[in-house]
């Protein structure tokens, strides 16, 4: 790692989609070791693209990209970045495809050459840690949306990552499911990116609230004043909102 | 997702080690393919309906997958009796139904859903993850294991999208005639299909590559050598090569 604890650096990375406009442009960041941030920003404003870009599953057309004080840009650099940062997709079924839900959360150990009962026990923690001890020969495709969030995410936690990148993990969960996930979150030892719509869950589980607006990261530090139109009941008499 | 819903079980063929099956199921369906004898024939089939008994599949999802050879059949059957040459067996108006025609017909639908039957038993019931390990296992290089494995893995991606789409224009009302706008939909149907089964397999392995995967495929299954193995390998071999006796005794 690098000596200032910086984990991730980007510097005026640039990306398109295949005969796109720039979804990402000249976009700069540093994430430190011990950072939580998080970010909200409007659909198709390009936070799953940033995530993919930072595990080297999109490249950049230009700019740098530093991870644990190490320049990546083969695909042969970022091998080690996935081992040493989870990500969880934004679509949980993309995720899981092992039929059961043991084999799935084994199938990063193993990638990595734990043994079969090395795998299996460092699988049998991370599901009882995240509360679904007896999961183990569920059928993944069985599983409800929330049940399958938390498998993927005991998928990406039994890789022993050092960094957690978030893509929408409270997407579709209930109030108690999200307040489970928000305790498992702050209890963890690890720093991590979240993106989330929710403005209450990333407060939670963050300290600072980033947003991306054309391409590029920003600090979202101040209150806006903002209008917007809401429907409610009663709501032709004039009325207040504090 | 991937779904493979013969893949959890217990039955004596799903703690077969899987070297052993691929090896049996890749044996008889060869010989099957070649064989032309239909008694030779009949029997693998019976064979192939016993390895399903014996592997319990279910029948629903076992019929569902023999739909699929079904269309192609039925194509066989309208084209191949009534292009053949030889000996006619029937004349409707001005079409001749020939003898070697329908007996080609006969042998295709059997080999067909015998060698179809025999894969969903020995193959289908394990995952994908432990196919690619018996097969890295078998010392099949490993691009072929690859290519092998993935190819499998996209056409359940592409049904499993093809269902998505069906449903999606269904609800909205479709129902397909011979209208323009029926083709039309069925031509966006299928372009939709092949665009989102790819992004789809594609962001599956992106997820595989985030957690590690570098092109060896590992298992949590374990295989202990056993007397069963032994058995039903040795029963196994005895029946490939009772077919392959029956067919050459049909030559002379
Ligand atoms: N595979 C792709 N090919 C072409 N364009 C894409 C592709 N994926 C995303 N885009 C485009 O890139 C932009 C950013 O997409 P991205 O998925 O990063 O957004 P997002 O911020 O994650 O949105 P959401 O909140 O909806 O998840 C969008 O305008 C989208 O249309
Ligand atoms: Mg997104």
């Amino acid at each position: 790692m690098d000596k200032n604890g910086v984990i991730i650096q980007l510097e005026k990375v640039c990306f398109a989609y295949h005969g796109g406009n720039n979804v990402i442009d000249e976009l700069d960041l540093t994430f430190h070791q011990g950072d939580r941030l998080g970010i909200i920003a409007p659909n198709g404003s390009g936070k799953t693209t940033l995530f993919h870009i930072i595990m080297g599953l999109l490249k950049p057309c230009s700019g740098k990209i530093e991870i644990f004080g190490r320049p990546v840009q083969k695909e042969k650099d970022f091998h080690s970045v996935r081992r040493r940062i989870g990500l969880l997709f934004q679509d949980a079924d993309d995720q899981l495809f092992s039929p059961t839900v043991l084999e799935d959360v084994a199938f990063g150990p193993l990638n990595i050459g734990k043994s079969k009962e090395e795998a299996i026990s460092i699988s049998r923690r991370i599901l009882d840690f995240l509360g679904l001890s007896g999961f183990e020969d569920r059928v993944t495709f069985k599983l409800s949306g929330g049940e399958k969030r938390f498998v993927s995410l005991a998928a990406v936690l039994a890789m022993e990552p050092a960094v957690l990148l978030l893509d929408e993990p409270t997407a579709g969960l209930d109030g108690h499911t999200k307040a489970k996930l928000i305790e498992v979150l702050t209890g963890l030892d690890l720093p991590y990116i979240v993106i989330s719509h929710e403005y209450d869950f990333i407060t939670a589980v963050t300290g600072q609230i980033y947003t991306i607006e054309n391409g590029k990261i920003f600090l979202d530090e101040e209150l806006h004043v903002h209008q917007h139109e809401h429907v409610h009941r009663m709501g032709k008499q004039p009325h207040k909102h504090i | 997702m991937i779904q493979e819903p013969f893949a959890a079980g217990s039955s004596l063929i799903h703690r077969l080690d899987p070297r052993f099956r691929i090896v049996l199921v890749s044996a008889f369906s060869i010989v099957v393919a070649i064989s032309n004898h239909i008694p030779a024939l009949l029997s693998a089939l019976a064979v192939s309906i016993v390895l399903a008994a014996m592997a319990r599949l279910n029948l629903k999802e076992v019929l569902k997958r023999l739909r699929v050879v079904f269309w192609f059949l039925l194509l066989i059957w309208v084209v191949l009796p009534l292009t053949f040459e030889g000996n006619s067996l029937y004349r409707v108006g001005p079409f001749t139904i020939t003898e070697p025609g329908v007996l080609l017909s006969i042998r295709i639908t059997i080999k067909s859903t015998t060698i179809l039957l025999a894969l969903m038993a020995m193959i289908l019931t394990m995952t994908i993850v432990t196919t690619g390990h018996a097969l890295n296992l078998l010392h099949l290089p490993e691009k072929i294991v690859h290519l092998l494995l993935m190819t499998y893995r996209y056409i359940f991606v592409i049904e499993q999208e093809y269902q998505r789409l069906l449903t999606a224009i269904k609800i909205r009302g479709f129902r397909s005639d011979t209208s323009i706008h029926s083709y039309r939909t069925f031509a966006y149907l299928i372009g939709m299909l092949f665009v989102r089964a790819s992004t789809r397999a594609q962001r599956v392995h992106h997820a595989m590559l985030c957690r590690g995967f570098r092109g060896r495929f590992y298992t949590l299954a374990r295989f202990k050598p056993s007397v069963r193995n032994w058995v039903f390998s040795i029963l196994m071999a005895g029946v490939t090569a009772g077919l392959i006796v029956m067919e050459i005794n049909s030559y002379g």
